[in-house]
């Protein structure tokens, strides 16, 4: 590990805090899009002619 | 008219229409998702390895390679939200209300990181974690902006209604913008001015500009995946929207 000298905690909460916020809003981004998709095929699949 | 003879549509109304516009862009997604995680790979080697550090800052100029890029991105995505204002309004194009929805989730976590990672760089350079300075105060102000867009996003069932309303907020919204890139010019603030893009060349050298570019890059396109991808998804919640009309109309008559 390289040595982040006397601030190191500044730093590498900065970089937990923006791993955790970019984590997030990707793994929100990928949940919302598989949810959405899931209640459309059920739609599609309710409407399709039998 | 046969197909063959009938005019050809402009890129413009192809991607007018959502199915299209999903089925065009689609294949961009993977290409996308690749080339950001590849510049965050070496973006990060470059920052925490590579940098060297600063002789007044010291280690701590490591924070400005997350700090600036969620600071450009807090900018740079109310001007794609202004830009598709402007879609809705002028053009009404189907797709402008969709990119402004999209985006602004996306916006406000970049400018709730560029405020968190500016009070961790304040606090060791600055001795403060926050002032109410022109700079900082402009931009909570902008977070501010986005997090009531998204709340108006949510308070209309009818979207297509809420973006000619959400598109005029947001144009009045935009004045905050030259505000926040001038705060630092027009008052005495804590926040140094700019110091990458200037008319007489950047105030850094080489060694710090590459990090700080390689990482303006992999966030630039972490937001430009992220904003296609809920792009597309929006596209289908106003499919389930429709479908689900229909049903209820069905079911009334």
């Amino acid at each position: 590990m390289i040595d982040l000298g006397p601030h190191a905690v500044f730093i590498v909460w900065a970089y937990v805090g923006v791993a955790l916020g970019v984590g997030g809003l990707i793994g929100w981004t990928i949940l919302d899009a598989r949810l959405t998709s899931k209640k459309l095929a059920t739609l599609e699949a309710r409407r399709a002619p039998k | 008219m046969s197909i063959d003879s009938a005019p050809k549509q402009s890129w413009w109304n192809r991607i007018s229409h959502p199915g299209q516009f999903v089925t065009w862009t689609k294949p961009l997604l993977w290409p996308l998702t690749i080339l950001t995680a590849v510049l965050f790979v070496a973006g990060l080697w470059f920052a925490l390895f590579n940098s060297p550090q600063d002789y007044q800052m010291g280690d701590t100029v490591r924070i400005m390679y997350v700090h600036v890029p969620n600071a450009w991105l807090s900018q740079f995505v109310y001007g794609v939200m202004a830009v598709s204002a402007l879609g809705t309004l002028v053009w009404r194009h189907p797709m402008a209300d969709v990119s402004m929805k999209s985006a602004a989730p996306l916006g406000a976590l970049f400018t709730a990181l560029a405020l968190f990672t500016g009070a961790l760089w304040g606090r060791p350079t600055w001795g403060t974690f926050w002032e109410w300075d022109g700079r900082m105060t402009s931009t909570l102000v902008l977070l501010l902006i986005y997090l009531g867009i998204i709340a108006l996003w949510r308070a209309f069932d009818d979207q297509l209604r809420a973006a000619r309303i959400i598109a005029v907020f947001t144009l009045v919204g935009a004045i905050n913008i030259p505000i926040i890139k001038f705060s630092v010019d027009w008052w005495s603030t804590l926040h140094q001015p700019a110091s990458v893009f200037r008319a007489d060349g950047p105030r850094m050298p080489g060694s710090i500009l590459t990090p700080l570019f390689v990482m303006f890059f992999a966030f630039t396109f972490l937001f430009l995946t992220l904003h296609l991808k809920a792009m597309h998804t929006e596209v289908k919640r106003r499919r389930i929207a429709t479908l689900q009309r229909k049903a209820a109309q069905g079911a009334a008559s």
